[in-house]
């Protein structure tokens, strides 16, 4: 593999991918911030006040950083799979499968732009939630790493889906049933100590748990789980989801007749 | 070595439709190859499973001598393709769909950019290459993905139809840049289902009819095939019905047109002679119908009769 070709062959791909976030920003960065000063708003100070402490924390500053976190995972999967499948309807796709450069570039510049927007808007939502709470930032390392590492799974996952999607449906269903879903009961407003014993158990199956709780640890210092396991966790699925990606993509599905 | 060899390559879609059965075709370097066959023949199919964009079903593919299976970083670096439909991103501009290809190609920015400013001015496009492309009109559209076929200066062109709904004029032009680039030393193969088309541009031709090559063979090599044809010719004067033109068979349209039909046993010239002694004065001549398009019907037919004897 010629290496300083797939690295000019990424380079690209990110560029084209930050340069298509920023020219549809009112598609790209314009919703998160509505919806999420929305969720400050009414769950941090209206609701929140009622509330009390969660965790030791006013409850605004106990969501805060699951509402980042949600704010990074969706925007992530969100610029990956609606990018890549974007290049499959319009064609455009071709313009790199022709090409020399490899599968792991092509994955990698995808997953990199996804990252790249998941972050730039979890910056912006940071920005937000400090016009409402002061937050800390207790172990910076955890806290950039955690966020890193999970906007690299919902990058990877977003991939995936936009090679088996055949249709503009197909890109929500995922989102809609499976990631929505799991977000909310990913203890990015309550702790999971407050559910029955059934349900925290549960829980523990949910990989959200575990990456809001650890970047929730890196900013407060609180958490429902190790965070120990929480760097299990999304290594274990970044090295699944890219294996199955990258032979995804090699075997031509949902891209080569 | 060849530009391009095909062996046996077999293609079935996963509908189980049969696209290609087993072709063969070698292609030598310099040379500038047609593809030609109607409708549904199977050379869209061929031509993307050379450029990696479907998977062959069985076969052998070499480019420049590069497996396309086992070296395919160095055999795609030797293809640029036009395909047949629009396929870059329409919301995008003409040059950065240029300088991404060719950032896909490992290609630096710097040097892109010099290569998109010559290829975009020689296609007759650098006063668009900041408009949407969505906005270009049909030929342009096709000239940036030629344009863009060639970013990375590959040793093969292959074009996929590349003038299928252009305008004379355009088409014209378009085959004069593709004789420009051969003569450059690309070698070129283009599909097409105008005989005109191979006919003027081509000096290989290998035909396709239903996942088969029914015949592969040099351009002169195949017209000369050609057994007899028939010339229409207009007469300055009425002839009258009685006249005789001997050995040649012919009818008279409306007085003053000529339908002669030439066999391989005669020649224009002794035609002309006869009319000459009889003093039948002729204005123009044209040919009946495109020479190479009876060659094909031909062809095509007597493949399809041969195949109906044998089931
Ligand atoms: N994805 C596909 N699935 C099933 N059949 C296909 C597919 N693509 C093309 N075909 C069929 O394969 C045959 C050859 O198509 P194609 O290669 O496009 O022909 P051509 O380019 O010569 O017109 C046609 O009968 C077409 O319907
Ligand atoms: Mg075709």
């Amino acid at each position: 593999m010629n290496l300083s070709l797939n690295l000019i062959a990424f380079y690209t791909i990110v560029r084209k991918e930050v340069i298509r976030v920023l020219r549809i920003w009112i598609q790209t960065i314009v919703p998160p911030a509505i919806t999420m000063t929305l969720y400050f708003v009414i769950f941090g100070n209206l609701i929140g006040s009622r509330v009390g402490t969660m965790g030791g924390y006013s409850y605004m500053q106990f969501i805060a950083p699951g509402i980042i976190m949600m704010s990074v995972i969706t925007n992530s999967y969100g610029n990956v799979v609606s990018s890549f499948f974007g290049a499959k309807f319009g064609g455009h796709i071709e313009e790199m499968l022709v090409s020399p450069m490899s599968n792991s570039a092509i994955i990698l510049g995808h997953i990199a732009g996804g990252v790249l927007r998941g972050l730039l808007v979890g910056a912006m939502v940071t920005i937000i939630a400090l016009s409402f709470t002061k937050l800390e930032l207790k172990y910076p390392l955890i806290t950039f790493s955690m966020v890193f590492l999970s906007s690299v799974v919902f990058s990877l996952a977003g991939f995936i889906n936009a090679l088996y999607a055949q249709k503009f449906d197909d890109i929500a269903i995922i989102p809609t049933f499976v990631i929505t879903p799991l977000t909310y009961l990913g203890g990015v407003f309550y702790s999971i100590n407050l559910l029955p014993d059934f349900w925290q158990y549960a829980s523990k199956f949910n990989p959200i748990l575990y990456m809001v709780n650890a970047f929730r640890y890196g900013i407060l210092g609180t958490s429902d789980i190790d965070v120990r396991y929480a760097y299990l966790v999304v290594c274990a699925f970044i090295v699944i989801l890219f294996t199955l990606s990258f032979l995804l993509l090699k075997r031509g599905v949902g891209i080569r007749d | 070595m060849s530009a391009l060899s095909i062996k046996n390559l077999t293609k079935t879609y996963a509908n189980g439709f049969l696209a290609l059965k087993g072709i063969d075709l070698e292609v030598d370097i310099g040379g500038f190859y047609s593809l030609l066959g109607p409708n549904g023949a199977g050379k869209t199919t061929a031509i993307r499973i050379v450029c990696s964009l479907v998977e062959k079903s069985a076969g052998n593919i070499e480019v420049f001598g590069y497996n396309l299976a086992t070296h395919p970083e160095e055999a795609k670096m030797n293809i640029g393709m036009v395909p047949q439909e629009v396929n870059f991103n329409t919301f995008d501009t003409p040059l950065n769909i240029l300088v991404n290809q060719a950032g896909f190609y490992g290609i630096k920015r710097s040097i892109a950019l010099k290569r998109a400013k010559k290829y975009l001015g020689e296609l007759k496009l650098w006063d668009k290459k900041d408009d949407i492309s969505r906005n270009l009109s049909g030929g342009m559209k096709r000239r940036l993905m030629i344009a863009r076929a060639l970013i990375h200066e590959p040793e093969l062109l292959i074009l996929d139809e590349p003038t299928a709904g252009v305008d004379i004029e355009i088409r014209r032009s378009m085959w004069k840049f593709l004789k420009d680039t051969n003569a450059n030393g690309t070698t070129i193969i283009l599909t097409t289902h105008y005989l005109e088309e191979a006919e003027n541009l081509c000096r290989n031709i290998a035909i396709i009819d239903e996942g088969v090559i029914i015949e592969n063979t040099r351009m002169i090599d195949l017209l000369k095939q050609l057994k007899q044809e028939t010339f229409v010719l207009s007469l300055e004067n009425d002839l009258m019905n009685d006249s005789n033109l001997n050995e040649f068979s012919y009818t008279l349209i409306g007085g003053n047109q000529l339908e002669v039909l030439v066999d391989e046993d005669h020649s224009i010239n002794d035609l002309f002679e006869l009319l000459n002694r009889k003093k039948i004065k002729v204005s123009s001549l044209r040919n009946k119908s495109n020479r190479l398009e009876e060659l094909f019907m031909r062809l095509v037919h007597s493949k399809n009769d041969t195949s109906k004897e044998n089931s």
